[in-house]
């Protein structure tokens, strides 16, 4: 350190004009402050980010899930409960009667997607659970897990490879 | 029965002057915000809002005010039972004090009284501001040891270094102007610094006292607790120093007490060293004879309040912009370059003074 830059007061001068600077030009250039107005704009979801779980459905509105638990065993988490039913045409494949997924314990490993046989579960709604304020209101039932629209994403890549579809 | 004309005028100045001080707490705490947004390229607080009218972040701070009172009032466990709520208050009362004697514009009359334009006239005015402010310390002091916290009591304990160190220099290095002018009453000194250098320059301290100006603003920094000198709460180490266990509407009185201490420290830069009230190069009566009494004092308050505006931003803009000073910087600038350079400021200026006016 020379002698200008012991006595300090020199540089303290320098590091005000570098903060003025900055605060003059954010005052007449906000649009262009790196900052996301989180609520109202959202940056886009990459097409393969794991989000909410959905339970994908046939054209008719039936769970294409037949309540085979492999989801369930796959979880590590162990955050999938299903209880199974009689299918509706007599004799016809299982399907579940309750569905409940407890999002407080799901890691969103996405093991569950790729045990399952059917495609019945996925995970491409590219949301994030909302907050709640009870833990019960964190178990998503059947309802809360088949209301989105259907997403238009393409099918997972990886069906295509394995000869799935 | 009447009453007379300067009791009506002491009350309502006593009411008025405080609740004008606590009205700057949130345009100071709203401009601190968004102006440390700004600097580091952030948008800063904006959310808060009254039928979707934000009012550019400005209801930030009365949000807060209604979190502050409608927090529970907590007391830790084995906490001093008394001093752990007096030390609050002992923060605030002296600096909201410490503002009563300065002027924020020249005497007026009204209807044959000369009324003041402070809390209240001193003759040793300087030296009241100084002895109610060093109260403030104690309020810091007990409020680091009534907490019962290891780190309320470190920042109790380097308050009061801190304090000591810099009050000296705080006291040492306003007495070259107060040399100059002659006296200790803060209107006169205001007054003083009216007239002309060489015909050019308004004769305030800054121009007369240099040295003293920049000791003086340095000290100030250190005594109202503000960043590169907040050892006292040095959020990185001690947490937050002496207010860590102080929550709801006891921290808000810290808050408030810091920003009132900025509030009169910034009056008391701008009314020793930049002329006060006096608009630059218009004495009262020049005023007087071109605008009335009424618009003479008005200019007066819009020149006092664009000082020390200038200096509360100043406060702003260095806490974020400097890094704090490490402990042992912070003693050694104190006591072995601002307390030299201040003794040598004084008699220096005592020499000249000496010389200037005869033996």
């Amino acid at each position: 350190m020379d002698f200008k830059e012991r006595i300090y007061l020199w540089e303290i001068v320098k590091g005000l004009w570098i903060t003025l600077r900055h605060l003059v030009y954010n005052l007449f250039h906000q649009r262009s402050m790196p900052t996301l107005h989180y609520p109202e704009e959202q940056r886009p979801m990459p097409a393969r980010y794991r989000g909410r779980h959905r339970l994908t459905q046939r054209d008719d509105g039936s769970l294409k899930c037949t309540a085979c638990m492999l989801c369930a065993t796959a979880c590590p988490a162990k955050c999938i409960y299903i209880e199974a039913q009689e299918g509706l045409p007599e004799g016809t494949e299982k399907r579940p009667q309750v569905y409940n997924i407890d999002m407080l314990k799901c890691v969103y490993c996405s093991l569950c997607v790729e045990a399952c046989p059917c495609d019945a579960i996925r995970m491409d709604t590219g949301l994030m659970p909302p907050p709640a304020d009870s833990r019960e209101k964190f178990i998503y039932r059947i309802e809360e897990l088949t209301k989105y629209p259907a997403i238009k994403h393409p099918n997972p890549p990886f069906l295509h490879r394995c000869g799935k579809l | 029965m009447t009453i007379e004309i300067p009791y009506i005028a002491a009350v309502l100045k006593a009411i008025a002057f405080p609740v004008m001080a606590l009205n700057m707490i949130p345009v100071l705490v709203w401009i601190e915000r968004r102006g440390s947004a700004f600097i580091q390229n952030r948008i800063g607080p904006n959310r808060a809002n009254i039928g979707s009218f934000t009012f550019l972040g400005l209801l930030h701070p009365f949000a807060d005010a209604m979190k502050f009172m409608f927090k529970e009032p907590f007391r830790p466990e084995n906490a001093h039972p008394v001093f752990y709520f007096l030390a609050p208050a002992l923060v605030v009362i002296p600096s909201l004090m410490a503002l009563a004697v300065i002027p924020i514009a020249d005497h007026v009359w009204v209807q044959g009284h000369e009324i003041s334009m402070s809390v209240t006239e001193l003759e040793y005015g300087i030296a009241y501001v100084f002895a109610v402010a060093s109260i403030g310390v104690l309020g810091i002091a007990i409020a680091g040891w009534a907490s019962n916290n290891k780190y309320s009591l470190l920042g109790g304990i380097r308050s009061t270094a801190q304090m000591i160190s810099y009050e000296l220099s705080l006291g040492l290095s306003v007495l070259g102007v107060l040399l100059i002018f002659g006296t200790l009453d803060l209107n006169e000194l205001a007054r003083g610094q009216g007239a002309l250098l060489w015909g050019v320059l308004p004769k305030w301290g800054v121009f007369l006292q240099p040295v003293g100006f920049l000791l003086f603003v340095v000290a100030c920094f250190a005594e109202a607790n503000r960043l590169p000198f907040d050892l006292p709460e040095g959020d990185s180490e001690l947490v937050a120093g002496y207010h860590t266990e102080y929550g709801g509407f006891k921290f808000s009185m810290f808050f408030m007490g810091e920003y009132v201490s900025m509030v009169t420290l910034a009056s008391l830069i701008a009314t020793l060293f930049f002329g006060g009230w006096q608009v630059p190069w218009m004495t009262t009566t020049a005023l007087d004879a071109h605008l009335g009494e009424l618009g003479r004092t008005l200019s007066q308050i819009a020149a006092f309040a664009v000082k020390i505006g200038f200096f509360l931003w100043l406060f702003i803009w260095v806490r974020w912009t400097l890094p704090r000073f490490r402990y042992d910087q912070l003693m050694r600038l104190g006591w072995k370059v601002v307390l030299p350079l201040a003794l040598v400021n004084i008699l220096v200026t005592a020499l000249v003074l000496l010389l200037a006016n005869g033996f």
